[in-house]
């Protein structure tokens, strides 16, 4: 196997996340279609560190996750923000903001 | 040509022209604390400056001939590179004619308007601008060049519009009002043009440096020159094609129209015309226009002043034609000249004392002008009556009145001009007097003799003495002015230095005292058909006028001037202008507009995108990345 | 770059093709991957959804340690699976799962784009990708990792190195989201009264007992115990305050009579 086959592997999985971000109602779940992504960047990341020698990928893949973990803690605080004053965890419920 | 430095009495020139000025300033920017007392101090002013001009006439008269042409400069004006010209006023004999003039009628008009105005509200604003009026006239006539007539040239224009409109409140004061304005607008093109032509021929416009430069112009320029004054004239004189102004400005208070559209103003065109004699003398053609022009203007004004009921109308016309008169004599070049000036003065007189006593007639009439409706008031109004009659023995040329001594040297003039040309102008100048009895006499008939055809209500009265006595003493110069005038040649050897020698020495084509007799049987002509026509006690005057034929309505109508404007003028330009309007609307506007409603109607349906749905825009955001993407690696790889 | 690890690249021969041993795991936990990847996105329960995604993340954690990431291969379930996914699960609780989704679409052909936009970006991704590695070959971190006697050393010794300055920034930058994640989810209770407006309210009942809680020391006696008398206004003591068996002249439990010298 060409070791560059995580690179596939990592395109498909980052695709099944955006679909998920695109379809799925619930923000929670939304988030978790997020880390799908970012997980596949990060198999990227990682993947590319192997193929040019270099450690430097797995550094930016460790900042990626901190970034990550930074991030969900925001954006689940916003949620459970957005939950208190709407009942409704639905990123449909919340658009007020349009023409 | 050159004048003498003003220096002694003649340093004190500016003082004319500053009298009314003040009193101009003073009672428009006064205010209401000289709504009482203003008026009197208005009236001083031209009273001042008329006895100014008394004694620096006799100053001047004692003067040697060569000296009579005094120059006083006051400041430079403008001074750009080569090009200077000095604010300056030039007294001579002909502008000492026109002070007198302007100073001494002006000032029995002020006097007369103060029993005229006593009751009306705007008394402060109509001396002020009564004053004005004087100011800018006496700028016209002792301005020293061309630019610094200009200035009193717009300036008596500005004061007529403001006084015909005085009554504001009248549709009829402002709407006669704007087409003196616009009218007298065309002419002055003229008059500007002029002077630009003289600017740019002899990079000069005072009147002795162009006077001197004559000589140096083409023939072409010349006569382009003399024709665009002339069209100024025409403009300020209301001559034929530019007529059509002067009848409509008697819609102002009568003073006004006895000062301006009678007296003064009116033959301001005239004055530019005999001031410009150096210019004209040397452009037979201009001067051959000229005459056609006086010519079919006296006959113009004299045939429609025969078809009005409006007795102020009729006066309009009857100036009109002698103006046309005055033309006529100016073009006939220097055998001329002075004959013009002459009955000028004569004409400012009698058509002044007319003028008033309408003014006198309408204030007895409750302000009515309608012939039709006045009648017998020879026994009410015997001092209007009295006055009247030297007016009107003086328009028509009777015996030892003015006219007679003034008209016949027109007439004796254009036939001795010679040739076929002679005879023509010479027989219009006979009709016109002919025509010019007719419709005095109908004027006379029907305002003083014959029934009593008052409306009711109307009780007329004779007017106070401030009315009359300029009245009488305007009448004592209407009756005796023009002997005066005429006595030893007087005003013709007086003007002689500033418009040349008169031919009145030549070859008379036909002999004078024959004339004299064939005038006065036309004449009588036109006073017995009037009498005929009017006078005859079986005579009824209706208070509707009656049917009449083509030519009677023609004339009612100004013989269509006022149709003809309208039709290649006026119709044309709001036409342009509608037309305009519609391509400003549909065109530009449309385009604007249809522009904005494109952008805002696509922005209306375009902002539907904007539905609030996050998952919207992360879609949106995906497809242009894909799409981006791609494009990329088609380019790429492609 | 550093100058190790170029010397690695140099010495280390590339890497065309992986252990068979790799491969077989590769393809077997990709598949998981994905299949756990779709249950992300199509359960219909958030928690199941939770669930399928701890899968993912294990499978990433296995991909990194086969490719020389022991490091983030650890990181990955300790951080990930262990912190980051609980806090998605006490979000659920705390937001409530017995709701189930509704997976129908809401928004008209917003389905039918996603999918659109899925095949054409997994068909360009993959293609491109494809396309590009046909020929690759990996260097491998062998050398790498030995730069420093290790891949955490290493990967120490990069982070405290070249990529100092940004770890201090993503550090502030957690800090920062950590205060921030409290004031968002604080609550502030703006209805509970203060000190001052309790004070108050006690004193508007007009009733000193009620205001201080019970008899301030020196008001009505000069101690609080129940066998001092009271003092009456002109100072002396009352006796009738205190109970007969304390020494007082009261009779029995009732009130302490008002006629007194």
């Amino acid at each position: 196997m060409n070791p560059a086959n995580y690179l596939v592997l990592a395109a498909v999985i980052f695709t099944i996340g955006a679909v998920g971000v695109l379809v799925r109602r619930n923000a929670i779940v939304v988030f978790m279609c997020i880390e799908l992504m970012l997980n596949a960047a990060n198999l990227t990341l990682v993947t590319f560190s192997r193929l040019r020698g270099s450690l430097d990928g797995q550094v930016i893949a460790f900042f990626v996750m901190v970034v990550a973990a930074a991030e969900v803690v925001v954006g689940l605080a916003i949620i459970v923000t957005i939950f208190r004053t709407r009942r409704s965890a639905s990123v449909d419920d919340a658009n007020l903001l349009k023409y | 040509m050159t004048y003498t430095a003003a220096s002694g009495l003649f340093a004190a020139t500016w003082l004319l022209l500053l009298f009314p000025l003040v009193g101009a300033a003073l009672l428009l920017l006064g205010g209401k604390a000289l709504d009482r007392a203003g008026y009197q101090f208005a009236t001083l002013m031209p009273i001042a400056s008329f006895v100014l001009a008394v004694v620096l006439f006799f100053h001047l008269k004692s003067q040697p001939t060569s000296g009579r042409a005094v120059d006083d400069h006051l400041y430079s004006w403008i001074a750009v590179g080569g090009f200077h010209v000095s604010a300056g006023l030039l007294l001579d004999p002909l502008s000492m004619i026109f002070v007198l003039l302007i100073t001494g009628v002006g000032s029995l008009i002020h006097i007369y308007s103060i029993g005229y105005m006593a009751h009306d509200p705007g008394r402060r604003r109509f001396f002020g601008y009564l004053n004005l009026f004087v100011a800018a006239m006496l700028l016209l006539v002792l301005a020293d060049s061309y630019l610094g007539l200009y200035v009193g040239w717009e300036g008596v224009g500005l004061a007529s519009y403001l006084l015909i409109a005085f009554w504001q409140y009248k549709p009829a004061a402002g709407t006669a009002a704007k087409k003196a304005f616009v009218m007298n607008r065309v002419g002055d093109v003229g008059l500007s043009l002029a002077i630009m032509l003289m600017f740019a021929t002899l990079d000069k416009v005072d009147y002795a440096g162009v006077f001197g430069g004559v000589h140096h112009i083409g023939h072409a320029d010349l006569t382009a020159i003399a024709l665009l004054l002339l069209l100024g004239a025409c403009g300020k004189s209301g001559q034929v094609p530019l007529q059509g102004w002067l009848p409509d400005a008697m819609e102002g208070p009568t003073p006004v129209s006895a000062l301006i559209h009678a007296a003064t103003m009116v033959t301001a065109g005239v004055y530019l015309i005999a001031r410009s004699a150096p210019i004209f003398d040397l452009a037979p053609e201009a001067r051959l226009v000229v005459t056609i022009v006086g010519a079919v203007t006296l006959l113009f004004g004299a045939a429609v002043g025969c078809a009005y009921d409006d007795i102020k109308k009729v006066l309009a016309y009857s100036t009109v034609s002698q103006i046309g008169y005055m033309f006529l004599a100016v073009g006939l070049g220097p055998a001329g000249y002075a004959i013009a000036i002459i009955h000028l003065v004569a004409h400012g007189f009698f058509k002044a004392t007319m003028f008033l006593g309408a003014g006198s007639v309408m204030h007895a009439m409750d302000d009515q002008v309608d012939m039709r409706r006045f009648g017998g008031l020879r026994s009410v109004m015997p001092v209007t009556f009295a006055t009247f009659l030297m007016g009107y023995l003086a328009i028509i040329g009777f015996p030892l009145w003015s006219g007679f001594w003034t008209k016949d040297k027109i007439i004796e003039a254009s036939f001795d001009k010679g040739g076929t040309s002679g005879y023509i102008l010479g027989i219009c100048a006979l009709l016109g007097a002919g025509v010019t009895a007719f419709y005095m006499t109908r004027l006379m008939i029907l305002t003083f003799f014959g029934k009593r055809r008052w409306t009711e209500g109307v009780h007329p009265h004779e007017s106070p003495v401030s009315m009359t006595a300029p009245m009488i003493v305007l009448a004592i110069g209407s009756a005796v002015g023009g002997f005066l005038l005429i006595l030893n040649g007087g005003v013709q050897h007086w003007l002689t230095p500033v418009l040349g020698k008169s031919a009145e020495e030549g070859v008379h084509t036909v002999n004078g005292t024959v004339l004299t007799i064939i005038t006065l049987l036309v004449v009588a002509g036109g006073m017995s058909g009037a009498y005929v026509a009017f006078g005859r006690p079986t005579v009824r005057i209706p208070w509707t006028p009656p049917q009449a034929g083509a030519v009677v309505t023609a004339a009612r109508r100004n013989l269509y001037g006022d149709a003809f404007n309208e039709a290649v003028f006026m119709r044309p330009g709001q036409y342009l202008t509608r037309f305009l309007v519609f391509v400003d609307g549909r065109g530009v506007d449309g385009a604007v507009g249809g522009l904005a409603a494109l952008v805002g109607g696509t922005s209306g349906r375009m902002r539907r995108a904007q539905n609030g749905f996050v998952r919207s825009y992360a879609l949106s955001m995906s497809l242009g990345a894909v799409a981006l993407v791609g494009a990329l690696l088609l380019v790429r790889f492609g | 770059m550093t100058a190790a690890s170029v010397a690695a690249v140099a010495a280390a021969a590339p890497i065309t093709h992986t252990r068979p041993g790799e491969s077989a795991v590769f393809y077997l936990l990709g598949a998981v991957a994905i299949v756990a990847a779709l249950g992300v996105v199509f359960a219909k329960n958030a928690v199941h959804a939770a669930l399928a995604l701890v899968g993912v993340l294990f499978t990433f954690a296995v991909f990194y340690a086969m490719q020389d990431a022991p490091f983030l291969a650890a990181v990955q379930i300790i951080v990930y699976a262990g912190a980051i996914l609980m806090l998605f699960l006490f979000v659920l609780m705390l937001v409530g799962v017995d709701s189930s989704d509704s997976l129908v679409e809401t928004l008209r052909g917003h389905r039918i784009a996603t999918g659109v936009f899925g095949l054409s970006f997994v068909v360009i991704m993959v293609g491109a990708i494809g396309h590009a590695i046909t020929h690759a070959s990996a260097v491998g971190l062998t050398s790498a990792n030995a730069v420093a006697g290790g891949n955490v050393q290493s990967l120490a010794r990069l982070i405290f190195t070249t990529y100092f300055w940004p770890f201090e920034v993503i550090s502030a930058l957690l800090i920062v989201a950590a205060v921030g994640a409290m004031v968002l989810a604080h609550r502030e209770r703006t209805d509970r009264p203060s000190q001052p407006e309790l004070m108050r309210e006690r004193y508007r009942r007009e009733d000193l007992v009620s205001a201080l809680g019970h008899s301030a020391p020196g008001v009505f006696a000069l101690g609080d115990s129940a066998a001092r008398p009271a003092l009456l206004p002109g100072g002396a003591e009352d006796l009738d305050s205190v109970y007969p068996e304390l020494g007082g002249s009261a009779h029995g439990s009732s009130a302490p009579q008002e006629s007194t010298p």
